[in-house]
């Protein structure tokens, strides 16, 4: 350690130093929820639909299992992009009822593959959460994930 | 034990453990599901096991960091704690709110936000319990001595308190709230916590070496400086692929690649301190964690969190195993052990007995640590195979994870390891107390009078 440096000077360092990265982080924030809400996102397609959506997504904690814009717990599929996985930007009816289809069959029970439970979702629950996927599928995330693969 | 109401501490700790022992057995079951993809499917669902190891670490790191402060402010402060009632009061809401979490996600009652998924009523009760405890211990500061370590040890922990309130707010945005979700998850565990933990270290290198506070505090300042400059924009690693503006991809890899610099200097700090230190402190094993404490750190936060910060790297591993690995070993090092370091300390003064034959504290440190590592190397072999196979190749996420079984079943090893080591040290802390050994027995020799 430098002999040089005393222990007030390292403590005005210290709480000088984190203030400033502070404000500089806070500003950055700032302009990123702006970015996010007027660039990045689809702001007016944020429709009540999406918003119940969103919400199905969190009652049933499908966080804990899958995994959304990469962040969950990664012992299941991103969804974050599963819209366009079900070929919903070339036929949006039809990866529509695709994922309807796949999630109103679980469980699989198929033996040695990891199951997922059944979920007793109304029709207006089950579009609610489609509507939230397509949405997402929507945010620009700079290009990821590299494959549709997810 | 120089101050009575350091025994104040005690519950917490037999609370935190009782609730590191849980979160233990929830992690061997999600690691067998791994294993066993049907294993308890139709009784427990993979997301409530994973929901219950991961709430069941931050409740009992936070009782943890509360135990340690009522354990050291008194010396620190040279103050009793205020009001020893209002402790045990404020232990009681936490850890019946930690119960009632814990309990209701077995029946799905939760918020469904990862990490956050406690109801509302019971983020309420832990708001009232932290600020209770933080008008306790700050009231025991302001009437006594102030001295860096417990002031930046407090001003960790109002932050936390601080940056706990964006917990509360839930934009309807995805991409919005996520960006708060992290002021919350990452300036916690890679800001403001990391003052706690130089605090909580500080203090041991301290007591431990004997070696001059003005030392140790000077360091201690450069370790939290280096802490809250790199991880405030550090932040930005997590904003590569949420919908946030580009800026944050270089900001992001600069700034978190200097995330590794604090951890390195506590390794430096901890072992220059403990080669310059007169002091021959006979409770060897509490030196044991205080040196293995910063070193895992190093490798588990530090290493392991540089490995996949890069964001041409991260585009990549983002998301898979490698995640896992590093959040599993950086946790350990940085947040388990810290505080393990602190109970191995206190426990023989909180028991009024003396530090005698810790042999079996320390058997529980080196299989707990190095079952942590082999976990950890099991998840990073599975992560980069996945990597390469999903994210480069363009696999299905199923065949993929049909690739990565050995992996799993190696990682469910290393967890029965641990649960090994954390039970011989759960022992060593509570159960009957070491008698003495003859003289000349130190742990530290390498002589056959070892024991």
């Amino acid at each position: 350690m430098a002999e040089g440096l005393t222990r007030s000077a390292a403590r005005n360092i210290f709480y000088g130093g984190s203030l400033f990265f502070f404000l500089l982080f806070t500003a950055l924030t700032v302009h990123s929820h702006w970015y996010m809400v007027n660039v990045s996102t689809d702001s007016e397609g944020l429709t009540e639909s999406v918003k119940h959506g969103k919400e199905v997504w969190e009652k049933n904690m499908c966080i804990n299992c899958h995994s959304l814009l990469g962040e969950g717990a990664y012992f299941a599929p991103e969804l974050s992009n599963v819209w366009e996985r079900y070929g919903g930007h070339q036929s949006p009816e039809a990866a529509r009822t695709g994922l309807a289809a796949w999630i109103r069959a679980q469980p699989l029970e198929v033996p040695g593959r990891r199951q997922m439970p059944a979920y007793d979702f109304s029709e207006e629950e089950m579009q609610s959460l489609i509507d939230f996927l397509e949405w997402t599928d929507g945010i620009d995330a700079q290009d990821w994930p590299p494959h549709p693969a997810g | 034990m120089k101050y009575e109401t350091q025994r104040v501490a005690l519950p917490f700790f037999m609370v935190a453990m009782a609730l590191f022992a849980l979160q233990i057995v929830f992690g061997l079951l999600a690691a067998t599901v791994y294993a066993w993809p049907e294993f308890m499917a139709s009784f427990m669902p993979f997301n409530i096991m994973r929901v219950s190891h991961t709430n069941l670490l931050i409740v009992w790191l936070l009782i943890g960091f509360m135990g340690c402060t009522y354990y050291l402010m008194p010396e620190e402060a040279e103050q009793e704690i205020a009001s020893p009632g209002l402790a045990y009061i404020q232990l009681g809401i936490f850890a019946f709110a930690g119960a009632a979490a814990l309990v209701g996600y077995q029946f799905g009652i939760h918020e469904g936000r990862e990490f956050l998924e406690q109801p509302f009523w019971i983020k309420v009760l832990i708001t009232i319990s932290f600020l209770l405890f933080l008008f306790n211990t700050s009231a025991t500061l302001a009437k006594g001595r102030r001295t860096a370590i417990n002031m930046v040890l407090m001003l960790g922990l109002w932050l936390a308190a601080v940056f706990w309130l964006f917990a509360f707010y839930n934009p309807t945005n995805l991409a919005v709230d996520k960006l708060y979700w992290w002021w919350v998850v990452h300036l916690w565990v890679e800001g403001v916590w990391e003052l706690i933990m130089a605090a909580l270290l500080g203090y041991l290198v301290i007591k431990m070496t004997g070696v001059d506070r003005e030392v140790v505090e000077k360091w201690m300042y450069v370790i939290v400086g280096l802490a809250l400059f790199s991880g405030l924009l550090g932040t930005g690693h997590h904003y590569y692929w949420i919908g946030a503006p580009s800026y944050w991809q270089p900001i992001g890899s600069i700034f978190s690649t200097l995330e590794v610099a604090p951890f390195f200097t506590m390794v430096m700090f901890a072992f220059t301190m403990f080669w310059k230190g007169r002091r021959n402190h006979p409770n060897k094993a509490a030196m044991l964690w205080t040196l293995g404490c910063p070193t895992v750190a190093f490798f588990g936060a530090g290493v392991w969190g540089f490995m996949h910060t890069l964001h041409w790297v991260n585009y990549y591993s983002h998301g898979t195993q490698v995640t896992a690995a590093h959040g599993h070993l950086a946790f350990y090092g940085a947040y388990v052990m810290i505080i393990l370091g602190v109970m191995t300390f206190a426990m023989p003064s909180l028991r009024r007995s003396q530090p005698y034959n810790q042999v079996m504290n320390m058997w529980g440190f080196w299989i707990m640590t190095g079952a942590m590592c082999f976990m950890t190397f099991t998840l990073t072999f599975a992560g980069v195979v996945q990597t390469h196979l999903q994210r480069v190749l363009g696999m299905n996420y199923m065949e993929v994870q049909d690739q990565l079984g050995l992996f799993y079943a190696m990682r469910l090893g290393a967890g029965i390891a641990v649960a090994i080591g954390a039970g011989l040290l759960l022992y060593a802390f509570f159960g009957p107390k070491r008698v003495e050994v003859p003289a000349g027995g130190t742990q530290m020799t390498a002589g056959t009078d070892n024991a």
